[in-house]
């Protein structure tokens, strides 16, 4: 069984459960603050599988209900998109 | 929570979480921060993390430099590394005007000992070396401008404040305040009232409907300010490239996203904080114009913040006339960020000994009704 610091929660940022355990030490507990504190889904899935998971361990930890962690807002686009494929380069760019 | 403290800060981004950790610092702790939200919910955690010395007007040039300074010591002093990087900031323009304000602006900073140059735009490729420089009258760039990361200059100052005994309040909303005799007497919250004499606004957007509560009218409007990550890349641009011309900002953070964004003039003032395609299609189609090889580089995620606007683009600080206890740290006009170390050192310094070591009359309320403004212009974002 690995240990709390090797067992990652956020697989684009590294960020394990001791991470996320530290963070509440330092007394943040939703999970707003907590992804901008360990950088928690901040990489290019931006927290799809993670965030739930962390939810759970933060609820957890808090004793808190799911409900009360919080959730993060979400932030278009859905998938990482080519600048080329938004960028007009044909029209006036200025 | 506390009933009573000499001081209770409305707002938690860098105005009023740095004026507490400025004053806790010299012994005055007995504080409550109140944020409606989370700590750096607002302006601050939204904000592109950019440093700059290169302004317009002399006033913000000296609080940049000065800031700069602090900014430099940050990591060390907070005990938590803020992501301070310093590339510089490279600013293009477009037309002779354009670059003969840059000339005129150099000058001015060089005056005030800040190291800017003006450059013709072959000299900018030693820079960076992928700007296409076609269209472009001029550069001009300061090698001591730079990055930061907001959210962890917020948790610097957050960890130190718990720890120096300050209470913070975050998702607390204060709902009045009751004024008596021309005397701030309690501040009230969702949480429970709080006793004091002394009030600091400190609301970024909202700062407006705090100062409404005692009947103080502010000319500060909200305007959604849209930006951007891209995915992370290896460390490859080097300056904050911005233009006055179009607005455009866009720099590489330590962790290695291109975070950047662009001004819509069309923009009406509101609290809107959605997320737009167009603004991405407007900032994708000038940043590509200027770096061809973004074209491949991927858009991670999307969000928006507010400026908060005041008429002459410069903050307000320090008390107002018809009620003393009641002081302003607001209506930085998308350039708190940068400025607020040294802001936030003078707002202790006037709270603690009543004088500031650079006078801070100038950006007081009253020089709206007095007439006595003056105009910044390098304004992006």
């Amino acid at each position: 069984m690995a240990e709390n610091g090797e067992k990652i929660v956020c697989r684009c940022m590294d960020v394990t459960v001791d991470d996320i355990m530290k963070a509440i030490e330092d007394g943040y507990t939703d999970i707003e603050s907590i992804k901008r504190v360990t950088g928690l889904g901040r990489g290019p899935c931006q927290g799809k599988t993670c965030i739930p998971i962390a939810i759970g361990i933060i609820a957890r930890a808090t004793k808190k209900h799911p409900d009360e962690v919080g959730y993060i807002t979400p932030r278009p686009p859905v998938k990482p998109v080519f600048f080329e494929l938004l960028a007009d380069e044909e029209g006036e760019s200025e | 929570m506390k009933d009573r403290a000499e001081l209770v800060i409305i707002g938690g981004g860098v105005s009023g979480l740095g004026t507490a950790y400025q004053l806790a610092k010299r012994g005055f702790t007995d504080i409550v921060v109140i944020e409606r939200d989370y700590f750096g919910s607002g302006a601050t955690g939204r904000c592109g993390g950019g440093i700059r010395q290169q302004f317009s007007e002399e006033y913000n040039i000296i609080l940049a430099r000065e800031s700069v300074r602090m900014f430099e010591k940050m990591s060390d002093e907070l005990g938590q590394d803020i992501g301070f990087r310093q590339g510089g900031y490279l600013i293009l323009a477009h037309t002779e005007k354009e670059a003969e304000d840059l000339r005129r602006n150099v000058r001015l900073q060089n005056s005030l000992d800040v190291p800017s140059m003006y450059m013709e735009p072959e000299e900018a490729l030693e820079i960076v070396p992928e700007l296409n420089i076609e269209g472009l009258s001029a550069a001009a760039y300061c090698p001591t401008d730079g990055v930061a990361q907001p959210f962890l200059v917020i948790k610097g100052y957050v960890d130190n404040l718990r720890k120096m005994g300050v209470e913070l309040m975050d998702h607390t909303e204060v709902l009045d305040i009751k004024v008596e005799n021309g005397e701030i007497r309690k501040v009230i919250t969702d949480k429970g009232d709080i006793e004091t004499r002394m009030v600091l606004n400190a609301a970024g957007a909202w700062s407006r409907n705090i100062a409404k509560m005692v009947g103080v009218e502010l000319p500060n409007k909200p305007y959604r300010h849209e930006i951007m990550a891209t995915e992370h890349m290896k460390p490859w641009l080097k300056p904050m490239v911005i233009s006055f011309h179009n607005g455009v900002y866009f720099s590489q953070s330590h962790d290695g996203e291109i975070v950047g964004g662009i001004g819509d003039p069309n923009e009406p003032s509101s609290y809107n904080i959605k997320s737009s395609l167009e603004f991405l299609e407007r900032f994708t189609s000038v940043v590509v114009r200027y770096i061809p090889i973004m074209r491949k580089v991927k858009v991670m995620r999307q969000w928006a913040g507010l400026y908060d606007v005041t008429p002459d683009a410069r903050p307000i600080l320090g008390p107002v006339d018809e009620l003393p206890g009641f002081i302003q740290a607001h209506g930085y006009s998308g350039h708190g960020f940068m400025i607020h170390p040294m802001v936030t050192k003078l707002l202790a310094e006037y709270i603690i000994d009543g004088k500031t070591s650079i006078d801070i009359e100038p950006l007081n309320l009253r020089r709206y009704t007095s007439g006595e403004t003056i105009q910044e212009k390098n304004v992006v974002g």
